[in-house]
């Protein structure tokens, strides 16, 4: 299969004097003493362990550099631990521990229980892709992911007739996710994918970033990418997948069902009620120059496009 | 030294000084000096840090009547302009962001902005609206407008409401930063509410003291420095 991407203008492009040129601001604010969000995150990438993985060259985002690490790591929407951007790098790598762990498995299918992380990844090729990541707040990243096809894991799970949804949890436990003690959402988060979107080769189980074993704030330590949906699908710290014939009960679409569908497909023509989805804030880019276009399915319209074919994609947002 | 100079030469400056506080920290993380910082991304911490700011010192503005009624400091009217110049200068900072840095100029999405997303509308509507509030804040203007300033001057109540709302329309789940400005601007007007109530006159005398502020919020042009 080839990834087709979009034409990427070279003005868009990052030089690399001004991405280096930000890494040596970086390196001066450390050794004037920079905040401690800064400070803590870049002695974090050392911090975790370093995986065992091909870089697979299908999947770049032509012409772009990925985010820097410590924008990945330090800019996240966790509100497992707290509602500021900033919150997540803070209090995620305090408080959760992401090893030991395991996942529930359940629903409709054959192979049910209760899994070591080990066990899941047991046989599972790693892969590195780099992939767009679109926020619903319209801001957006460049990622790249270390993990490996769900469709990989899920055939593991012998899957029922009955299947239709796969149904993700996030890990509940206050004690570990402080921002839960707040009901904010209807904890545990919950998301889900149609079957044929769980299985499409694009969605990801991501388990590492740059290399290294996932930062907390970014879902660790088992994480769901699905790069042509808005960032919320994408359910981290899974506790539990299940397996239903029903449409789950997502998080965002209970809270607030006008403004989140269960579909959530990054699409331009189809706005927020409250802000424009039609361009989007690369975030790390130059000053004036970090808008751009969103893209219809952030991009992977060649891909996805035909798994909504006679969807009213207005309706279902 | 009298209290008119006290307020002239050590008050106001150290309020102006004092207001200018944000901006700096702003600045200073905005180059990141002095390793201040704004995080991943920038833009929109200085677009929101901005517009918080604004809207504090919409609160101050508002807190000033209140505080001199019951602390029973009367002279703390001299700052009261000051307080809402600054309101109106972070207003106009926090609007410049968002049309340079975060729509980078873009005028298509500005007015399609204004135009189609109820918080932006009301926002930029509060910002509007404290146009005429900043052009008639000279004591030339206050003195040409007699009666009219007050009046016209009212409107900082409907700014504050647009203000506060536009911050609680635009946050996504969290309102518990933005309900605090709506407690504390409640508390602000509702003061005002209850003493107009308490000072309003037996229904017989009323109409000899129509023409009087009854609100007890009221800056005469005499009052003013």
């Amino acid at each position: 299969m080839r990834t087709r991407l979009p034409h990427i203008a070279p003005s868009e492009i990052t030089p690399e004097s001004v991405y280096l040129s930000r890494r040596a601001l970086l390196a001066g604010l450390l050794a004037g003493g920079a905040t401690s969000l800064v400070r803590a995150n870049q002695s974090q990438e050392n911090a975790y362990g370093p995986l065992t993985y091909s870089v697979n060259p299908m999947y770049t985002v032509a012409g772009e550099q990925p985010n820097k690490f410590e924008e990945i790591a330090g800019y996240n929407n966790f509100y497992e631990f707290g509602t500021d951007k900033d919150s997540p790098s803070e209090y995620a790598p305090k408080f959760l521990k992401s090893k030991p762990w395991s996942v529930i498995v359940g629903g409709e299918c054959e192979v049910k229980g209760t899994f070591n992380l080990e066990d899941l990844l047991k046989g599972q090729t790693l892969e590195e892709r780099i992939y767009r990541f679109r926020c619903v707040e319209a801001w957006s990243l460049v990622v790249p992911w270390v993990g490996f096809p769900l469709s990989n894991l899920i055939t593991r799970f012998k899957p029922t007739a009955n299947a239709k949804y796969v149904q993700f949890t996030t890990l509940y436990d206050p004690s570990q996710m402080p921002g839960q003690r707040d009901r904010i959402l209807n904890w545990p988060y919950v998301e889900g994918l149609r079957m044929d979107e769980a299985m499409h080769p694009l969605t990801l189980m991501v388990v590492g970033l740059y290399g290294r074993v996932l930062p907390n704030q970014d879902g660790a330590p088992l994480r769901l990418i699905v790069p042509w949906k808005y960032g919320f699908k994408s359910c981290k710290s899974i506790a539990r997948i299940d397996f239903t014939a029903r449409e789950p009960r997502t998080a965002w679409n209970l809270a607030a069902p006008n403004e989140y569908g269960f579909y959530a497909n990054v699409n331009p023509k189809v706005d927020h009620p409250r802000w424009s989805q039609a361009t989007e804030r690369r975030i790390g880019a130059p000053f004036l120059a970090a808008r751009r276009p969103t893209l219809p399915f952030n991009g992977y319209a060649d891909q996805v496009a035909s798994l909504y074919q006679g969807l009213d994609l207005k309706l279902n947002f | 030294m009298n209290v008119a100079q006290r307020y002239r030469f050590i008050y106001k400056p150290l309020v102006f000084v004092a207001a200018l506080v944000p901006l700096a920290w702003l600045i200073l993380g905005a180059f990141g000096l002095f390793g201040f910082s704004l995080g991943a991304d920038p833009v929109k911490k200085l677009e929101h840090e901005c517009g918080k700011t604004a809207l504090n010192f919409l609160m101050l503005t508002l807190a000033v009547s209140p505080v001199r009624q019951l602390a029973g400091l009367p002279n703390l009217i001299r700052l009261r302009r000051m307080l809402g110049l600054f309101a109106f200068f972070y207003a106009v900072v926090h609007f410049t962001i968002y049309l340079v840095l975060d729509l980078e100029l873009n005028f298509a999405v500005l007015g399609a902005d204004i135009v189609k997303r109820p918080y932006i509308t009301i926002g930029f509507a509060a910002l509007l609206l404290m146009l005429p509030l900043a052009l008639t804040s000279t004591n030339g203007m206050m003195r040409r407008l007699g009666g009219n300033w007050q009046r016209l001057h009212r409107l900082v109540y409907v700014i504050a409401a647009l203000g506060v709302w536009h911050f609680y329309w635009q946050v996504k789940r969290d309102v518990r930063e933005p309900l605090v400005y709506v407690c504390v601007l409640a508390a602000l007007l509702g003061y005002r509410w209850l003493r107009a109530r308490a000072r309003r006159p037996l229904e017989g005398v009323r109409p000899v003291l129509a023409s009087t502020p009854q609100t007890g919020l009221s800056l005469h042009p005499s009052e003013s420095d």
